[in-house]
C-alpha cells in the first residue's frame, strides 16, 4: 500500500469519524442526563434528513443555509418527545428499563411510519447543494466537500457544546442535574424543564448531523437504523454520558471503519468497529471516558 | 400499615401449613389452567379453516414461544438481551443448511441449532455478563449485528441470498406441509408448551429463585449464596436453546430464509415485546402479549400496509408506545389489580 | 463445619482497604468470639460498613487476611462465604422488591436446603421466628421500612448462619419497634448465632452487646466492655463529641 493511500484512508476516516461523533453526541448527552437510551435516535436523524429534504424542496434554498432551521425544528421535536413520551416512561414504577426501551422503540416505528406516509419508501437524494459532488484535491488526496463541511460543522458543534456546558447557566444546570437530581430539585431547578431542554439539545445535535448527511447520503425511512447502531457503539465505546467521549469514540470508529475497508470487503467494514468495541468494553466496561 | 407493632401474629403451626397448602393449590391451579388453554389452542385451527387466520395463529404461537424463551433471560433473570435474533438465526440456518445441503431431517437441525445457540450464548455470556444495564443490552445488539454481517458474507450458508428449501411432499419427517397449516399450528404450540413447562418448573426451583433474586438485586442475591454469574449463564443457555428451535421451525414454515429476514435487529425487539406487553417475568405474559400484538400487527399490515403508506407502522408504533407507557407491569397486571380490588371489597 | 470450636469464629487480621487515595479501613485487627454479640460502632464514615463488606466478601482487602472458623476466606466470593455460614443485612434494605416476603426468605433458605420445597418450609419457619407470618404473601416492595428490615433479618437467618452481620437494623425504628428488634437479636444470639452489629446510636447498642469495637477514621480506636467504653476519653471525643456537635 502506498503512503498516499494510507493518508487518504486516514483523512476520510477522520472526516467520517467527526460526523459519527456528531451523530452520537445527542444520544450520549441524553443518557448522561437521565440514564435513558433513546431507541428512536436513528429516527431523529432520519427525520432531520427528511426535514432538510422537505425544506429544500419547498424553499429552493441550499441545504447548508437551512441547517440552523433544521436544528431548531429538531430541538422542538426533542423537547416534545420528552414532554409527551419520555416523561411518562420515567414515571413507571416497575420495569422502568424496559418501558424506556419499548416506549422509544414504539416511537421509532411510529416516526418511520410517518416518514413513509409523507415521503413514500423511495430513496431520495439532494443533488442541488453547492457542495454536492465537489471534491478537494490535496496533492492526490481526494476529500469530498460535503464530508469536509460536515466535519467542520461537527467541530463547531462540539466547540459550542463545550462553551454551553461550561459558560452558561443552562449548561451548569444540565451538569448539576447529571450529578444529583434530588439536590438540584432542592435548589429550585425544575428537573422536568432541564430534561426537556436536554432532549431538545440532544435532538438538535443529531438534527445537525442529519442536515449534514442529507447532502451526500440517500434519504429513506429506514436510514436511521444503520446510523443508530453506529451511534450506540460510539456512545458505549466513549462511555455513556460522556460528551467528549462521543467525539473521541466517533473518530476512532471512523478510522477503524476506514482501515477495515482496506483489508476486508466493503460489506464487512463494520466488523472491525464491532470487534474493537467489544474488546474495549470487555477491558473497560464503562467505555473509554465513562464514569461508573 | 405504617408503624405497625401488632406483631403478635397467630402462632402455632397453622399459618405454616396453611401457606404450604395454598401454595400447592395455586401451583396445581396453574397446571389445570395450562391444560385447558393448551387444549383449546390445539383445537382452534380446526375451527378456523381460513388459511390467512391460520397463518396468524401460527405466528402468534411462534412469537409467544419465542417471547417466553426471551422471558427466561430477560424477564426472570433481568438481563435485557436485545440480540436474540442471533440465536433465532442460528436455529433457522442450522435447520435449513442440514436439510437443504445434506438432506438431513429438520428435526436433527432443530436439535443441533438449539445446542449451538446455547453454546454461543454461554460464549457471549462469559465476557458480557460482567457488563451492567445498558452496556449489556448494547453489547448484545452489537454481537447479533456482527453475526448478521458475517452470515451475509458467508457463501457456504448462501450469503445475502439466503437458503431456499426445495419443494417436498407433505411429511412430518421433513416438516413440510404445503396443503395444510394445522401441523404448523401444533408445532408452534408444542414449542410454546415446552417453554411454558420449563418456565413453570423452573420458576419455583432453585434456579428460578436465583434468577429473580439476581434480577431484583444482584448484590443481595450473592450475599444469600446465589451464584450470580452461573445463574445468568444458565438462563442465557436455556433461553437461547428454545429461541433457536423457534428459528428452525420458522425456517421450515416459510421455506425460505435470508440473513435480513431472520437475523435483523427488529426481531430481537419483537421477541421481547410480547413478554413486555403481557408482563415480564410471568408465566402467561408472553402468550397474552402475543395474542394481543401479533394479530393486530398482521391484520394491520394486511389491511393498512399493502400500499406502503406507512399507516401500519404508525398504528403499530403508537400501540407499542401507549401500551408500554400505560401498563409498565404488563397487561396481565390489570387482572391482578382487579382481583385484589375484588378481595378488598369483600 | 464444626472445625476448631475453641478459637474465635472470626479473625480480621491487619486488614487495609483503600479506594483510590481514600483509606476506608486501616490495619484493622479484631477477633470475634463464638456466641458473642459484638457491637461495631463509630461515627459516620468510620469504616463500619466497609468492614462488613470485607467480611461478607463484597470487597477484597489490599492487605491482610480474614479468617472464618480458622480458614482463610480473604479471597472467597460472597456466595461461598454465605454457604460457609456468614450472613448479612444491608444498611439500606435491599429486599427483592418484585418477590413476595416468602419468596425473599426462600432465596436465603436455598443456601442450605437442596430443594425449593424444603427451602420454602424453612422460610416459613424463619418468618414465624421473626414474627412476620402475617405478611407472608405481601410483595416486598410494598412493605414499610421497619418491615423491610425485619425481612432482611429473616432472609439472612434463613441461610442458617453461624455468624450474622447486622447493619443498622435498629436505626430509624420507633422505640417499641426497636425494643422488639432487640428482643429478636437476643433470641438469635441465644440460639447460638454469633452476631456483629453496626449501630450508630450508642444508647441502643450498649445494653445489648457483650463487647464493642469502636472504629474511627477506618482504624480500631478502642475495644472492650460497653461499660468501659462509654467512659473512655478517646471514644467520647471521637464519637460522642461529634454527636453532641450534631445535636
Amino acid at each position: 500500500m502506498t503512503m498516499q493511500a494510507l493518508v487518504q484512508v486516514l483523512a476520510s476516516g477522520l472526516l467520517t469519524g467527526l460526523i459519527y461523533g456528531l451523530v452520537a453526541v445527542g444520544l450520549s448527552l441524553i443518557f448522561g442526563l437521565m440514564d435513558v437510551v433513546n431507541f428512536a435516535h436513528g429516527e431523529f436523524l432520519m427525520l432531520a434528513m427528511y426535514a432538510t429534504f422537505g425544506l429544500v424542496m419547498v424553499s429552493g434554498l441550499d441545504p447548508v443555509v437551512l441547517m440552523p432551521l433544521v436544528a431548531a425544528l429538531m430541538f422542538v421535536l426533542g423537547g416534545t418527545v420528552y414532554v409527551g413520551v419520555v416523561r411518562f416512561a420515567m414515571r413507571a414504577r416497575a420495569n422502568q428499563g424496559m418501558v424506556q426501551i419499548f416506549a422509544t422503540f414504539g416511537l421509532a416505528t411510529l416516526l418511520q411510519g410517518v416518514a413513509q406516509y409523507l415521503f413514500t419508501p423511495d430513496y431520495r437524494s439532494l443533488s442541488n447543494s453547492w457542495l454536492g459532488g465537489k471534491t478537494l484535491d490535496l496533492g492526490g488526496i481526494f476529500l469530498p466537500w460535503p464530508q469536509i463541511f460536515g466535519a467542520l460543522v461537527s467541530l463547531a458543534a462540539f466547540g459550542g457544546l463545550f462553551l454551553l456546558m461550561t459558560r452558561t447557566d443552562f449548561g451548569r444546570a444540565l451538569e448539576a442535574t447529571r450529578e444529583d437530581q434530588g439536590a438540584v430539585a432542592l435548589v429550585g431547578i425544575d428537573c422536568n424543564r432541564v430534561f426537556a431542554l436536554g432532549w431538545g439539545l440532544g435532538a438538535a445535535l443529531v438534527g445537525l448531523a442529519g442536515a449534514v448527511l442529507a447532502v451526500f447520503y440517500y434519504i429513506h425511512p429506514g436510514v436511521g437504523g444503520a446510523f443508530a447502531l453506529i451511534a450506540y457503539v460510539t456512545v458505549a465505546l466513549g462511555g455513556f454520558g460522556s460528551v467528549f467521549g462521543a467525539l473521541a469514540a466517533g473518530l476512532i470508529v471512523g478510522l477503524v471503519e476506514a482501515a477495515t475497508a482496506l483489508i476486508l470487503p466493503p460489506s464487512l467494514k463494520s466488523v472491525g468497529v464491532y470487534a474493537l468495541y467489544l474488546l474495549v468494553v470487555l477491558v473497560r466496561p464503562q467505555g473509554l471516558f465513562g464514569r461508573l | 400499615m405504617a408503624g405497625t407493632t401488632i406483631t403478635a401474629a397467630p402462632t402455632g403451626s397453622l399459618p405454616l401449613d396453611e401457606s404450604a397448602r395454598r401454595f400447592t393449590a395455586k401451583r396445581r391451579r396453574s397446571l389445570y389452567v395450562g391444560a385447558v388453554v393448551f387444549a383449546a389452542l390445539a383445537a382452534l385451527p380446526y375451527a378456523i379453516r381460513d388459511v390467512y387466520l391460520q397463518n396468524v395463529l401460527v405466528l402468534t404461537l411462534l412469537y409467544a414461544a419465542l417471547s417466553q424463551s426471551w422471558n427466561i433471560l430477560g424477564g426472570y433473570c433481568g438481563q435485557i438481551s436485545l440480540g436474540h435474533a442471533l440465536y433465532f438465526g442460528i436455529g433457522a440456518y442450522a435447520t435449513s443448511i442440514l436439510f437443504v445441503n445434506y438432506g438431513i431431517t429438520p428435526w436433527a437441525g432443530l436439535g443441533l441449532g438449539a445446542v449451538i445457540a446455547a453454546l454461543v450464548a454461554l460464549a457471549i455470556g462469559w465476557p458480557c455478563f460482567r457488563l451492567g444495564g445498558h452496556y449489556f443490552s448494547i453489547a448484545t445488539i452489537v454481537i447479533a449485528e456482527a453475526g448478521l454481517l458475517l452470515v451475509q458474507n458467508w457463501d457456504f450458508v448462501g450469503g445475502a441470498m439466503g437458503v431456499q428449501w426445495p419443494f417436498n411432499p407433505d411429511a412430518w419427517a421433513t416438516l413440510q406441509f404445503a396443503q395444510d397449516k394445522v401441523p404448523y399450528v401444533h408445532l408452534a404450540l408444542g414449542l410454546f408448551v415446552a417453554t411454558w413447562l420449563v418456565t413453570y418448573g423452573v420458576a419455583e426451583s432453585r434456579w428460578g429463585y436465583g434468577w429473580r433474586a439476581v434480577k431484583d438485586d444482584p448484590a443481595a442475591a450473592q450475599s444469600l449464596g446465589v451464584e450470580v454469574f452461573r445463574s445468568k449463564m444458565a438462563a442465557a443457555a436455556i433461553s437461547a436453546f428454545f429461541t433457536a428451535i423457534g428459528g428452525g421451525l420458522y425456517a421450515a414454515y416459510v421455506s425460505y430464509i435470508d440473513p435480513e429476514s431472520v437475523m435483523s435487529f427488529r426481531f430481537s425487539l419483537l421477541f421481547a415485546l410480547p413478554a413486555v406487553l403481557g408482563g415480564v417475568g410471568t408465566l402467561w405474559g408472553a402468550l397474552v402479549g402475543a395474542v394481543i400484538l401479533i394479530p393486530i400487527t398482521e391484520i394491520s399490515r394486511s389491511y393498512l400496509g399493502g400500499t406502503g403508506s406507512g399507516i401500519d407502522l404508525i398504528f403499530y408504533g403508537a400501540l407499542v408506545m401507549i401500551v408500554s407507557l400505560a401498563r409498565p407491569e404488563g397487561v396481565l397486571s390489570l387482572f391482578k389489580r382487579t382481583r385484589k380490588a375484588r378481595n378488598a371489597e369483600i | 463445619m464444626s472445625a476448631n470450636t475453641s478459637g474465635p469464629i472470626l479473625r480480621v487480621d491487619d486488614v487495609t482497604l483503600a479506594f483510590g487515595g481514600l483509606v476506608a479501613n486501616r490495619d484493622v485487627t479484631l477477633d470475634v468470639a463464638r456466641g458473642e454479640i459484638l457491637g461495631l460502632i463509630g461515627p459516620n464514615g468510620a469504616g463500619k460498613s466497609t468492614l462488613f463488606n470485607l467480611i461478607s466478601g463484597v470487597y477484597r482487602p489490599n492487605r491482610g487476611r480474614i479468617l472464618f472458623e480458622g480458614a482463610d476466606i480473604t479471597r472467597l466470593p460472597p456466595a461461598e462465604r454465605c454457604r460457609r455460614g456468614i450472613a448479612r443485612t444491608f444498611q439500606v434494605p435491599r429486599s427483592f422488591d418484585s418477590m413476595n416476603v416468602l419468596e425473599n426468605v426462600t432465596v436465603g433458605a436455598l443456601a442450605r436446603h437442596p430443594t425449593a420445597a424444603a427451602a420454602r418450609r424453612a422460610a416459613l419457619e424463619t418468618l414465624e421466628r421473626v414474627e412476620l407470618t402475617h405478611r407472608t404473601e405481601a410483595v416486598a416492595g410494598e412493605l414499610t421500612p421497619p418491615e423491610k428490615r425485619r425481612l432482611e433479618v429473616a432472609r439472612a437467618l434463613a441461610t442458617g448462619p453461624s455468624l450474622l452481620l447486622l447493619d443498622e437494623v435498629l436505626t430509624g425504628l420507633t422505640p417499641s419497634e426497636a425494643k422488639a428488634g432487640v428482643g429478636l437479636i437476643r433470641r438469635v444470639a441465644e440460639a447460638g448465632v454469633t452476631v456483629i452489629m453496626v449501630e450508630h446510636v450508642m444508647e441502643v447498642v450498649m445494653p445489648l452487646v457483650d463487647r464493642a469495637v469502636v472504629l474511627h477514621l477506618g482504624s480500631v480506636l478502642a475495644q472492650g466492655l460497653p461499660a468501659e467504653l462509654v467512659r473512655d476519653d478517646a471514644v467520647i471525643t471521637a464519637y460522642l463529641g461529634e454527636r453532641h456537635r450534631a445535636a
